[in-house]
């Protein structure tokens, strides 16, 4: 990993579907081993973003680099390098835990003993090795999330994209996931992760960017930013900085979404 | 975190990743028998009925100087079997596109798509699977066909080309059905399309002679990809040498069906999706 050059830059990053635009001259720059918390409100862009940096979706216009290569002219080597936890439950239903880690061991090609050994060890480390021989689709929702983070990180991925991991997820589980996401950027690894809780924002990011119709509109360190806009917490800084307007076009589809949302990880 | 000891070498492997995906897809129909039971259930509930309730008569009314009845059953058998089979095989295709509409529409493709590999293998894992599937699909209806008084008359040779027919026309229907799966909106949809492959086999000369359709009917069924691959199957199983054009043809039609299932499912994979 090149140590001093950023582990994610975007610049002018455009992205529309259809005459809807919804990603509007997106910048972001993302320090190697740090963890920056994407927040915004239901709607502005944050899974298209993200979608946007882990190849899934193709940017209209701008330059996007992740680990070095451009997500346009590279895909494969940006796949390479990292490692994504969508917003969706991404976890095979019908395989136990330890058969969808070790499938993720397999497609990294950590040849078997190592594999069997990673596997393992993120199954300890997630709090996930007494159900592991238990098909995924009799877990619960908490569960499901720590498997579907322990799977994206089964590859020892140099950035990792967070979307919305811990939401519907009961506090412990929530502490849990903290606590690996902060370990892992701790070791190096670099995290972007979307959020719609801000007291999640404050304890686990080194930098916070506020994302509102289709552009940052605040970035900084969660003190620098509760500092320039004079207020006492983030949820002040949010409130201040979202256009409420957005939130009332969007919001039909965004409260529809959110429910569909919380389904799919309490499932 | 050990992020620094483990290296895992960067990359697609297309061969080693296309055969983790068939273990994964193997797996799956083992948890999930359901799919697999009924697309092995349906040819068997055919051939019975068109045996046990048509076959009396129908059998007296396709081949030449048969009288209805047992006489009539037996030959009708002798007469469908290579249909059935054939059936037998687009309805193993016909599940795997539920089965890509399934990972298309949980979360795991888009997984799959984060990672480093190639399309190829996560759609090929599936596709082979398929073709296992449809090959013991075959030994299973053929057996009950045998059982029930059948008796091809295929030599070694026969049964290898036979085996060599069934797993390329299997190959062709699965990369079809895979796109028409990843095409499909939701998994309740995902068979509606493949169901008109299945129809194919029916309307061809498998079930009665063409020469006995009105004139459109015929003129699809003579033209239609299944006709020339059900009549290389009966030659191989009746022990005769199959005509060299239309086993050309049927090898051909496969060859087109598989090039365009394959290019379309490769670019439904990387399409964006809501
Ligand atoms: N594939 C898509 N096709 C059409 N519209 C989309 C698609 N993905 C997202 N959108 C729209 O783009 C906007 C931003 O969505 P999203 O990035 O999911 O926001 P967030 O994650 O911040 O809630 C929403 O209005 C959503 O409806
Ligand atoms: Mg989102």
């Amino acid at each position: 990993m090149p140590g001093t050059s950023p582990a994610i830059e975007i610049r002018g990053l455009r992205k529309s579907f259809g005459d809807q635009t919804v990603l509007d001259g997106v910048d972001l720059t993302v320090a190697a081993g740090t963890i920056t918390a994407l927040l915004g409100p239901n709607g502005a862009g944050k899974t298209t973003t993200v979608g946007v940096l882990s190849t899934l979706l193709r940017p209209d216009a701008g330059t996007v680099r992740v680990a070095g290569h451009d997500v346009v002219g590279a895909p494969e080597a940006v796949r390479a390098a990292i490692g994504v936890t969508g917003q969706m439950s991404a976890v095979d239903d019908l395989l136990t835990g330890v058969e969808n880690l070790r499938l993720m061991a397999s497609l990294h090609h950590l040849g078997k003993r190592a594999g069997r050994q990673r596997v393992d060890a993120l199954l300890e480390q997630f709090g996930i090795a007494d159900a592991a021989r238990k098909p995924v689709a009799t877990w619960s929702g908490g569960m499901r999330r720590k498997l579907d983070l322990a799977m994206t990180l089964v590859g020892s991925p140099s950035v990792v994209f967070l979307d919305e991991p811990t939401t519907g997820l009961d506090p412990r589980s929530r502490r849990t996931l903290w606590d690996e996401v902060t370990a892992l950027a701790a070791a190096g690894t670099t995290i972007l992760l979307t959020t719609q809780y801000l007291e999640e924002a404050d304890r686990l990011a080194h930098r916070v960017a506020v994302l509102d119709r289709g552009r940052i509109v605040a970035d900084g360190t969660p003190a620098d930013l509760k500092a320039t806009h004079d207020a006492g917490t983030l949820d002040d800084v949010f409130l201040r900085l979202t256009e409420p307007s957005t939130e009332a076009s969007a919001g039909a589809s965004a409260s529809a979404q959110s429910a569909t949302t919380t389904e799919e990880v309490a499932r | 975190m050990t992020a620094a000891t483990i290296t895992p070498s960067a990359g697609a492997r297309p061969l080693a990743d296309t055969l983790t995906m068939l273990r994964r897809n193997l797996l799956r129909a083992v948890r999930y028998p359901g799919l697999t039971s009924f697309t092995v259930g349906i040819p068997i509930v055919l051939l019975l009925l068109f045996v046990f309730v048509f076959g009396g008569a129908l059998g007296a009314g396709v081949v030449p100087g048969v009288t209805p009845g047992a006489e009539g059953r037996a030959a009708y058998l002798a007469y469908i079997t290579p249909a059935i089979l054939l059936f037998a095989v687009v309805g193993a295709a016909q599940s795997v596109a539920i089965t890509a509409a399934m990972d298309a529409t949980s979360g795991i493709m888009a997984r799959f798509r984060t990672m480093a590999i190639a399309p190829g293998s996560v759609l090929g894992g599936p596709v082979l699977g398929t073709v296992i599937q449809a090959v013991v699909a075959v030994v299973i209806v053929l057996g009950l066909s045998v059982a029930l008084g059948y008796r091809p008359g295929a030599g070694p040779l026969g049964w290898l080309a036979l085996l060599g027919l069934v797993v390329v026309v299997a190959f062709a229907t699965s990369w079809l059905c895979v796109a028409m799966g990843l095409a499909a909106k939701s998994v309740e949809t995902a068979s509606n399309t493949p169901m008109l492959l299945t129809a194919l086999p029916f309307l061809g000369s498998g079930f009665v002679p063409v020469e006995t359709m009105p004139a459109a009917v015929r003129w699809f069924a003579e033209y239609q990809p299944f006709t020339p691959i059900i009549e290389t199957t009966r030659a191989l199983l009746t022990g005769t040498a199959p005509d060299a054009s239309t086993t050309v043809l049927a090898l051909g039609w496969c060859l087109l069906l598989g090039a365009v299932g394959y290019a379309w499912s490769r670019a439904l994979y990387r399409r964006e999706r809501a």
